[in-house]
């Protein structure tokens, strides 16, 4: 792979302000990245979650530019990494489902499409560093209100040395029927990821946004640091799906929050297959009256991953309504851990959320944990909380291949029968994806 | 005609001894019952005829259609025949009646169906034992009731249509209808299979005055210690099973 450009390895003051001088990026962006970058410098790394004593900041790229440029029209990119995306599943028909696509590769968003008739009704679907260049003011006002750069290390990380991700804006009242697709991908040794996605559905829209990363085999671990902002307007409705299938020496550690305001709905379905180290807690924080959030994540983790996912509900307004509910599937001395917080504040009358865990073990060798906090300070608040730990037994297998199924056959209806819940909040095409993955990881399962 | 033929069956659990020496031999169209205390060993003879891993055979033999039925996987069983209605079904989360069913015919029958001959059929079954058409989107055995659990057991013999039928207590946990319901689609099948050959395990002699056996076995510590026809359950019926338990 020839890159264009390509930063020395290790993170500096001259490092993100390069980033912002290719970028040609304003000012007070570029002061933005500078004080993430004080932040980072300062900020420990979590002293909980999942070990992160293997990640060595210092031998990070954290930019790198591949050849191409964006470009609109596929046959236009440059042919290897079109193969690769074509390898990758991203079919060309797919791109005619979808209401539009963005893939990025390296740091640079290389393919951008989105349907006319939306484009017509004003919806924007740009690379980040498009929406900065096309629209500034509207970032100027989003960017970071969210996710400020202060929220957690890799947060900071991500606002100082950001490029591409996605920058969505819905107009008021209207309705994206078809999802908006994205896809990431990371290819060389050590390179960081950082892309940033802001969405912004004004009110009474609704858009759904669909996320799936993957990444090839590497010598040494790479880092995907993200950071996805939504903010949800009044009786607005925003779905964001994530299928992520990075491969096993990545640490992905991505802060992902919304902000759901009057009668608004944001919804997570957030899938974790691969990776080495996973910490996401997709959040919801319901501002508005009858603000209703939910999380519904399935985290897959076979021999050298952790999965540390969950979800984090802050119930601000009267009347806010949440659901989380979290699968996980550990195997072959997989780990996986659901670390969640519902919040209720003081004011969030009436609030309610429930919470409900189920967590698959399918040998003795694995591991589940589940760490719940909950901080309820209204009276009237109503919280349920439900978990479950099951084993494939003995038993469900023999029930099923006393009926002619085969083992093989018998241990996939019993995964993709738990991973069910999640896959049908998924388009068809992903659906079958998902299954396809699932029964991918469960390979070897039967001794 | 087949031959189902059990020989001096001896059979360990956990390191312990449960079935000590077990012969019966059944032919098509016959209707075997196995009656005993609890623990006596019926529900082992179920799973051991079906291959559980957890019940190792020490000795004897199980002979269908001159097959060593003890070298057979439990799919291998399966597709030569044989069904066992399980007297407490597993659930399995996410995993429709309907699917479970259409795949389960597939590994069972070589030759093909269209699904949509498969689905009209499987809806009759459903309107035979009283269940609702939704029954068949219900995760399997998820939130069912113990009526709901014993019918599915029925549910899936009628629609895999296999040859030997192990019964285990189909009678428990379920309503006097619902036993006149699952008697009356058992007696049904038997009708529709002539070479099928029924094993019948039961506590319980109501089932019996709806299904009439043809040979009676009463178990006691892991052994046939009494073979009989329907008037040796009237005995056990009246005297229970104290009076064999000293044999």
């Amino acid at each position: 792979m020839n890159y264009k450009y390509r930063i020395e390895p290790g993170i500096s003051t001259g490092v993100v302000k390069t980033i912002s001088h290719i970028k040609n990026e304003p000012t007070w962006m570029l002061a933005k990245r500078l004080m993430a970058l004080s932040i980072f410098t300062r900020k420990p790394l979590p002293q909980w979650g999942a070990d992160l004593s293997g990640l060595n900041l210092d031998l990070i790229h954290y930019y790198t530019q591949p050849l191409a440029r964006e470009e609109t029209r596929w046959n236009k990119i440059p042919e290897e990494i079109r193969r690769t995306y074509e390898r990758l599943g991203v079919p060309k028909a797919e791109r005619k489902l979808l209401g539009g696509s963005k893939f990025q590769y390296e740091s640079e968003v290389v393919y951008g499409d989105l349907l006319r008739s939306l484009a017509k009704k004003g919806v924007v679907f740009l690379s980040m560093d498009e929406g900065l260049r096309q629209h500034p003011q509207l970032v100027r006002q989003y960017f970071g209100t969210v996710v400020p750069a202060g929220d957690n290390k890799f947060a900071a990380l991500n606002s100082a040395v950001w490029s591409g991700g996605s920058f969505v804006y819905i107009p008021a009242g209207v309705k994206v029927d078809m999802p908006l697709q994205a896809y990431f991908r990371l290819n060389s040794p050590r390179t960081g990821q950082f892309e940033r996605t802001l969405i912004i559905a004004e009110e009474g829209s609704s858009v759904h946004y669909i996320e799936g990363c993957s990444a090839p085999v590497y010598a040494r671990g790479s880092l995907h640091a993200g950071v996805v902002e939504i903010i949800i307007k009044p009786r607005a409705v925003v779905q964001y799906t994530t299928i992520q299938n990075w491969y096993k020496n990545v640490y992905n550690l991505v802060t992902k929050r919304m902000r759901v305001e009057e009668e608004g709905q944001g919804i997570w379905v957030d899938c974790n297959l691969g990776s080495k180290v996973t910490m996401k807690y997709p959040s919801c924080i319901l501002a508005g009256r009858k603000a209703h959030g939910e999380v519904i994540s399935l985290a897959v983790a076979t021999a050298g991953q952790h999965q540390d996912s969950g979800a984090k509900m802050l119930h601000l307004g009267p009347d806010t309504t949440s659901i989380i509910t979290s699968k996980s599937i550990s195997k072959g001395g997989g780990r996986t851990s659901y670390r969640g917080a519902v919040k209720v504040f003081p004011g969030a009358l009436r609030a309610r959320s429930k919470v409900v865990c189920d967590a698959l073990i399918l040998d003795a060798l694995s591991r589940s944990d589940t760490y719940p906090h909950n901080l309820i300070a209204q009276e009237d608040a109503v919280l349920e909380h439900e978990a479950t730990v099951s084993k494939v037994g003995e038993e469900q297998l023999f029930y099923l291949t006393s009926r002619g199924l085969s083992p093989q056959e018998a241990w996939s209806m019993v995964v993709n029968g738990f991973a069910a819940p999640v896959i049908k909040r998924l388009p068809l095409e992903y659906a079958v994806e998902l299954n396809r993955l699932i029964e991918l990881e469960m390979e070897g399962s039967v001794g | 005609m087949l031959n189902l033929k059990i020989s001096d069956l001896k059979v360990e659990v956990e390191g312990k001894l449960v079935l000590r020496g077990v012969n019966l031999q059944a032919r098509s169209g016959e209707v075997h019952v196995i009656m005993g205390p609890n623990g006596s060993g019926k529900s082992t003879l179920a799973y051991t005829l079906t291959g559980h891993p957890r019940y190792k055979v020490t000795h004897g033999r199980v002979v269908l259609q001159q097959k060593n039925v003890l070298k057979l996987t439990p799919s291998e069983r399966a597709k030569l025949g044989f069904f066992l209605a399980f007297q407490q079904p597993v659930t399995v989360e996410g995993v429709s009646v309907q699917r479970f069913l259409w795949r389960a015919w597939e590994a069972t029958h070589p030759h093909k169906l269209e699904f949509t001959r498969f689905k009209r059929q499987l809806t009759q079954h459903c309107a035979r034992l009283g269940l609702a058409q939704e029954f068949l989107d219900r995760s399997l055995n998820y939130g069912f009731s113990g009526g709901e659990k014993k019918k599915l057991e029925i549910l899936q013999l009628l629609t895999l249509r296999p040859k030997v039928i192990i019964l285990d207590e189909p009678d428990s946990g379920i309503d006097v209808d619902g036993i006149k319901s699952v008697a009356a689609a058992v007696i049904g099948y038997l009708k529709q299979e002539p070479e099928a050959i029924a094993v019948l395990i039961t506590h319980y002699s109501t089932i019996l005055s709806y299904l009439i056996p043809d040979k009676v076995h009463l178990f006691i510590k892991g052994k046939i210690v009494k073979k009989g026809s329907s008037t040796l359950v009237e005995q056990i019926r009246k005297n229970g099973f104290m009076g064999w338990r000293s044999l």
